[in-house]
């Protein structure tokens, strides 16, 4: 009876092993999602692999400090902002070097639809709607950018990309509200 | 569309009750295409994360050639340096016997110079006779013609 209601220790091998097992599960589930945000915030398919694994390496090593406080997804979108941050960060300062980059431009990016059955017709206009959202992306800070593809790329809530982004609900309002703004101002114009 | 639409409604509803300004419905339509237009770029290029292992499979075929002309290179280099060690060995070896050769000939250029010398000198004094010794020299030269 006793055996049954006492619970054996853990070993700090199992203990890793679960531990292994739990990250491995999470790269799984996580990996589309983190790689989608980073490609669309840079448009680079090759800086968006790179930095999802960059992602996710240093989520491994942090993994153990990860108390789950938030969300996976949200611990993980934390990190993957900062790196995309960082990654801004030294482009803008590295300046005066002839840095290649593989970004492709609005018009490719709008190539990509889903296949459905649409006629020409709406095909074209989907894609110049697409053309016209990303041409408005461009034009907005780094902040907001993230804000809004958090909420209408990923479709995250406020408290959720309040918790990625380090920002209060207010803030993130507010930059969501101006990115709208933008969008619309994009849209109308055309 | 349907599905763009059907998504958009979720979003849309979240925006109301979240308190942010409604989505008209060309942005909410111009929103929708471009999150479908997202999804489907990633997901093709998230696919196209496992060619690599094709490639490097195409890779290896050719690995085989290309080790073969790393040898190739490498066993030219090592011969290529042996020969011009080689080489520049039967060179210093040429150059010391011509040097030896040339010593010699200074060597016996120098015997035959202290030879001459020697010979000059002995031709000198045997030429030289003393004037005490003269009167004795001419009797000599008398008797033996006697």
């Amino acid at each position: 009876m006793a055996a049954c209601t006492t619970l054996d220790p853990m070993t700090k091998a199992t203990a890793d092993e679960v531990a292994e097992r739990d990250f491995a599960s999470i790269v799984a589930t996580h990996r589309a999602q983190i790689f989608r945000f980073l490609l669309a915030s840079t448009r680079d398919v090759d800086l968006a692999e790179t930095l999802t694994q960059d992602c996710f390496l240093k989520a491994h090593r942090n993994w153990s400090s990860f108390r789950g406080d938030s969300s996976p997804m949200t611990w993980l979108m934390r990190i993957a902002i900062n790196l995309q941050k960082d990654n801004w960060r030294n482009r803008r300062l590295q300046f005066w070097r002839h840095t290649r980059t593989n970004a492709v431009d609005v018009e490719e990016a709008s190539d990509w639809l889903p296949s459905g059955e649409r006629s020409a017709e709406q095909q074209m206009l989907a894609r110049e709607q697409v053309a016209n959202v990303w041409r408005s992306v461009d034009g907005l800070s780094e902040r907001q950018r993230t804000v809004f593809l958090l909420r209408f790329v990923e479709e995250l809530e406020l408290k959720e990309i309040a918790d990625a982004t380090g920002l209060s609900e207010g803030t993130v309002k507010a930059h969501l509200s101006r990115a709208l703004s933008r969008v619309r101002a994009e849209l109308g114009e055309k | 569309m349907e599905r763009n639409d059907e998504n958009l409604t979720g979003t849309h509803r979240a925006t109301e009750r979240e308190g942010l300004d409604p989505l008209d419905p060309k942005t909410r339509e111009a929103i929708g295409n471009f999150r479908a237009s997202v999804h489907a770029w990633s997901d093709s290029m998230v696919s196209r994360s496992r060619v690599p292992a094709e490639v490097t499979t195409r890779k290896s075929q050719w690995s085989t050639p290309g080790w073969v002309l790393g040898s190739a290179v490498f066993v030219g280099a090592v011969s290529g340096g042996l020969y011009q060690n080689h080489h520049q060995q039967e060179q210093a070896r040429a150059a010391a016997a011509r040097e030896a050769e040339h010593q010699q000939q200074l060597a016996a250029e120098r015997a035959r110079e202290e030879e001459d010398l020697l010979a000059k000198v002995d031709s000198d004094l045997s030429r030289e006779v003393p004037s005490a010794m003269e009167p004795l020299a001419s009797l000599m030269s008398d008797e033996g013609s006697k």
